[in-house]
């Protein structure tokens, strides 16, 4: 038994692709964006990581060269075209109140500067973690008299885009401590939970086998900074629950609801992975 | 081959029902290493068909994880688990049908499925549909498919 695990272990280690595989990716590119904005994509790893990874990765690194420079201008990043959009929502009027965001919050610019690299954040006032999506639902219910946004419509991603675009280049700086520590320690656990008939975790993926190929995926350290993404898959913006909920249904599960407790948990805990990578604003992906 | 398929679909409808000679997921025996003895069909295993069950996407997809030199025709073939030339010289048959039906009976934590376990899941799904799976499930796997792999597996041996 010994003997053979180690045979197989031997096997892997001496593996050498053997199918030239076109999604080669740049591992060593800096991620500079209008040749202003330098992002961090790599980072060593936060304390609590102690043990699991040593190093933090942004998903750019995986990706081929010609998808990383689409985010290296914004003329070229399909995303921002949401964002465009999401500037005009900002300043009109919606809901019973006739309030557009701009009459409370004013620029966007000024008053969601930072917001996006410390969430999701403990609420003092609901008593709980809350995500900036169910911030801005509680903007639209409570405040203007509107309609929450589906939890990852469009009209919500493109939202959380021009938010995040606030923070872009700071480093994301989650907490994991005090109030939020159980939320934090659930969405751990869920993290390391194997689900479905293919009892997969997002360690399994995410943390064992980051850089490694499954079929023609280049698996990445399923890093959150950067969302939400633009997706060349299906060309448009896909939000942290939404790839949560895809994964999870890949494992051959009953998924978890977006928007849901868990994957708030579950978002607090990804995004603490990733303290230290730059928010990238909206990213671009495959 | 067509005999074969009709055996197997009979067997997955009435699962749980003794049939014959399938070996039911819960009534598998396993020795003290993981490896089963008895074939899951008594149906002798088809290679050819095994190497299909391989490389297609909704059977094994073996590939997505494993190098197979021999299957190099199909695209894009994973890094996640050991490479599995020269498998069939290194395992005998009754260890791999141990690993391709419960793999985590011989490597505890594996990341690789049980292809042939059907309840004792958490958050069991139906299929990739993301909605609540009943147990028992259907194996990811039939038995006379796992038997074809099984089979196909042995013909990779050290030259």
């Amino acid at each position: 038994m010994k003997i053979k695990t180690l045979s197989a272990i031997a096997a892997m280690l001496v593996s050498t692709p053997f199918v030239a595989v076109a999604d080669e990716a740049d591992k060593d590119a800096n991620l500079v964006v209008n040749g202003e904005v330098e992002l961090v994509t790599r980072a060593p790893a936060p304390a609590h990581l102690e043990g699991a990874v040593d190093e933090v990765i942004s998903g750019w690194l995986f990706r081929t060269s010609e998808t990383q420079s689409l985010q290296m201008d914004d003329f070229d990043n399909p995303g921002m075209i949401f964002v465009d959009q999401a500037m005009d929502d900002w300043g009109t009027a919606v809901g019973s109140e006739g309030k557009s965001c701009a009459d409370c919050h004013g620029a966007v610019e000024d008053s969601m500067e930072g917001v996006r690299a410390v969430y999701p954040k403990w609420n003092e006032t609901a008593g709980e973690v809350r995500t900036v999506a169910q911030m801005i639902n509680e903007c639209r219910t409570d405040r203007m008299g509107a309609d929450a946004l589906g939890y990852t419509s469009a009209a919500m991603a493109r939202m959380e885009a021009l938010i995040s675009m606030q923070s872009r280049g700071m480093p994301v700086n989650v907490a994991i401590d005090g109030p939020a520590q159980e939320t934090w320690e659930w969405g751990k656990e869920l993290y390391y939970t194997r689900t479905g008939q293919l009892q997969m975790s997002c360690a399994n993926c995410h943390e064992d086998n980051y850089g490694n190929n499954i079929r023609a995926d280049h698996l990445s350290q399923g890093q959150i900074n950067g969302f939400p993404v633009y997706r060349l898959k299906n060309a448009k913006l896909t939000t942290p629950h939404g790839r949560f909920k895809g994964c999870v249904r890949d494992t051959r599960a009953e998924t978890y609801g977006t928007g849901s407790d868990a994957f708030v948990a579950l978002e607090l805990y990804v995004a603490s992975r990733g303290n230290g990578l730059s928010v990238e604003g909206v990213s671009v992906r495959n | 081959m067509r005999l074969t398929k009709i055996t197997t679909v009979a067997a997955v409808l009435t699962a749980g029902a003794a049939v014959a000679e399938i070996v039911a997921p819960g009534d598998v025996v396993f020795d003290e290493y993981g490896a089963i003895e008895k074939s899951l069909t008594g149906v002798a295993g088809d290679p050819a068909n095994g190497e299909k069950i391989m490389v297609t996407k909704s059977k094994g997809n073996c590939i997505a994880c494993h190098e197979v030199t021999a299957l190099d025709y199909a695209p894009f073939h994973g890094e996640v688990g050991p490479i599995l030339d020269g498998v069939g010289s290194r395992w005998n048959e009754a260890e791999l049908r141990g690993i391709i039906a419960f793999a985590k009976m011989t490597y505890e934590g594996s990341m690789m499925p049980n292809f042939y376990q059907v309840e004792g899941f958490i958050r069991p799904g139906d299929g990739f549909t993301g909605k609540a799976g009943t147990e028992p499930l259907p194996p990811l796997l039939a038995a006379q498919e796992i038997e074809d792999v099984v089979a196909y597996l042995l013909t990779l041996e050290d030259e």
